[in-house]
């Protein structure tokens, strides 16, 4: 109840930190997809390119976040942005690396071989292949991976707190320095249930942009 | 092309660990290091958090492996979907809300730390089972019921050797996740490696913050590569063969 009363006292404060984390991991979300899908359709060209990337990716996925956010510190201190929002931002884009990188990866290279055959014998150019029938089947397994990404930068975001990144961390951290239970509880749950709702939405997202027919071909294929 | 891309991302990943040398050496972490009185707490903070892990690790391991063996047997099947979105729903929510909502619960010191751990870290072994033994495909199921193996000598001798691979890597992933949310584990006062990162981040001592940082991402590193020596024994020959 103690919860409840802090949650109505502080409603602006709450909503401006929910706010803040959603555009730190957007922000973060939105680069990593710049990135990680032309560099897992990249990949696909490649075996051993492909194996080394994705080794990469997950090396800083096995990384720690509160050890990345530590050895990114004094990296930008050199150029004055040693706490705060580029560091945190930084990191979250390298965590989600792995998932869209791999996704991507995984979807376009799962995509059937006569499909392409049948874009070929069409006479489109491995570009028009690309755009017209890789990337469209292989989006709803982008998405997936950027499921994950986004649900995991929420959580890695709530750490980001201690480097001055503000966001929903913050009442974490100051709750835990207050000894103040209902604060430490307000911005547990918030932040939880940010990640459960970003998780459904994205569900809900995959399903949308699954191309019919495939739809139906999947339906087919369990029933 | 492809030997020129091999070429540049080897020679970024030289560059970077040079970058990473000369920063270390700048930021004076290995006269830190030098430094016998800091080097041996340093010792006594990583053998905190590996305890911790281990404690945490032990417990989860034990109760993920029991879970997902229960609610593959045959009565318990059907609850199996609700466990698995349980479990889903579970890993959504960050670490640091976890250890923030048991330390209210319990307090602060060792043992709500080790406890939020070992609830973190039962999720991705339960899951990671349950997916591995319901994927077992039926016919091997069929053939061991045929040879006259019992309900015991199936799970024994065909489930857990055959999921033995998905369950390792639920396994990996939870050590990673655990060895990560224990250096957080400082903020609820059961030390370890983070008091070094949150101390270097608020007293500004790069030295101090990388004598924490370092060691954490190390013992994460190795707990990856001792998972992937593990899968090379307990993974049975035969079905390394079939991967390969």
């Amino acid at each position: 109840m103690q919860v409840w009363e802090y949650i109505t006292d502080n409603a602006s404060k709450c909503i401006e930190l929910t706010l803040e984390h959603i555009l730190i991991v957007g922000i973060a979300c939105g680069l990593a997809i710049l990135i990680g899908v032309p560099i897992g359709i990249a990949i696909t060209r490649n075996k051993s390119l492909a194996d080394k990337v994705l080794n990469t990716a997950n090396i800083f996925m096995t990384t720690p976040s509160i050890a990345l956010f530590g050895i990114m510190i004094p990296i930008f201190a050199t150029f004055g942005h040693g706490l705060g929002k580029v560091p945190a931002i930084t990191a979250l884009v390298l965590y989600s690396q792995l998932p869209i990188i791999r996704n991507t990866y995984v979807a376009i290279k799962n995509v059937p071989p006569e499909l392409v055959d049948a874009g070929r014998g069409l006479g489109m150019t491995s570009w028009q292949r690309l755009r017209e029938v890789e990337i469209p089947l292989a989006v709803p397994v982008i998405i997936a991976g950027l499921r994950t990404a986004a649900v995991m930068s929420i959580g890695i975001a709530a750490i980001a707190a201690y480097i001055g990144a503000g966001g929903l961390g913050v009442l974490i951290q100051q709750g835990i320095g207050r000894s103040y239970e209902p604060m430490i509880i307000t911005g547990a749950l918030l932040v939880s249930i940010l990640a459960i709702f970003v998780d459904g939405f994205m569900t809900g997202l995959e399903y949308l942009v699954t191309p019919k027919g495939t739809k139906v071909g999947r339906r087919m294929r369990h029933g | 092309m492809a030997s020129m891309l091999t070429r540049i991302y080897r020679l970024l990943l030289v560059l970077l660990l040079l970058f990473l040398g000369v920063l270390l050496e700048r930021a004076g972490m290995l006269e830190y290091l030098a430094d016998p009185y800091e080097s041996a707490y340093v010792l006594t903070l990583a053998r905190q958090h590996v305890v911790m892990v281990a404690v945490a690790m032990l417990l989860a391991t034990t109760l993920g492996l029991g879970v997902g063996i229960v609610f593959t047997r045959a009565g318990m099947k059907r609850y199996a979907g609700i466990v698995m979105y349980i479990v889903g729903l579970g890993q959504t929510i960050p670490s640091l809300a976890v250890l923030a909502i048991i330390m209210s619960f319990m307090g602060i010191g060792f043992r709500p730390a080790v406890f939020a751990l070992f609830i973190y870290s039962v999720l991705p072994i339960a899951r990671n089972t349950l997916a591995g033994i319901n994927a077992v495909p039926n016919w091997l199921l069929d053939a061991a019921k045929g040879m006259g193996m019992n309900n015991r000598q199936i799970l024994w001798h065909v489930e857990i050797p055959n999921a033995m691979k998905v369950i390792l890597t639920g396994f990996r992933v939870s050590l990673v996740i655990c060895i990560g949310t224990a250096a957080l584990a400082f903020l609820i006062g059961a030390g370890g490696l983070g008091e070094q990162i949150f101390m270097g981040i608020d007293l500004m001592r790069t030295d101090k913050l990388l004598a924490g940082a370092i060691p954490t991402i190390l013992l994460a590193l190795l707990a990856d590569y001792l998972c992937e020596f593990l899968s090379l024994v307990l993974i049975s020959k035969g079905l390394r063969l079939e991967q390969a």
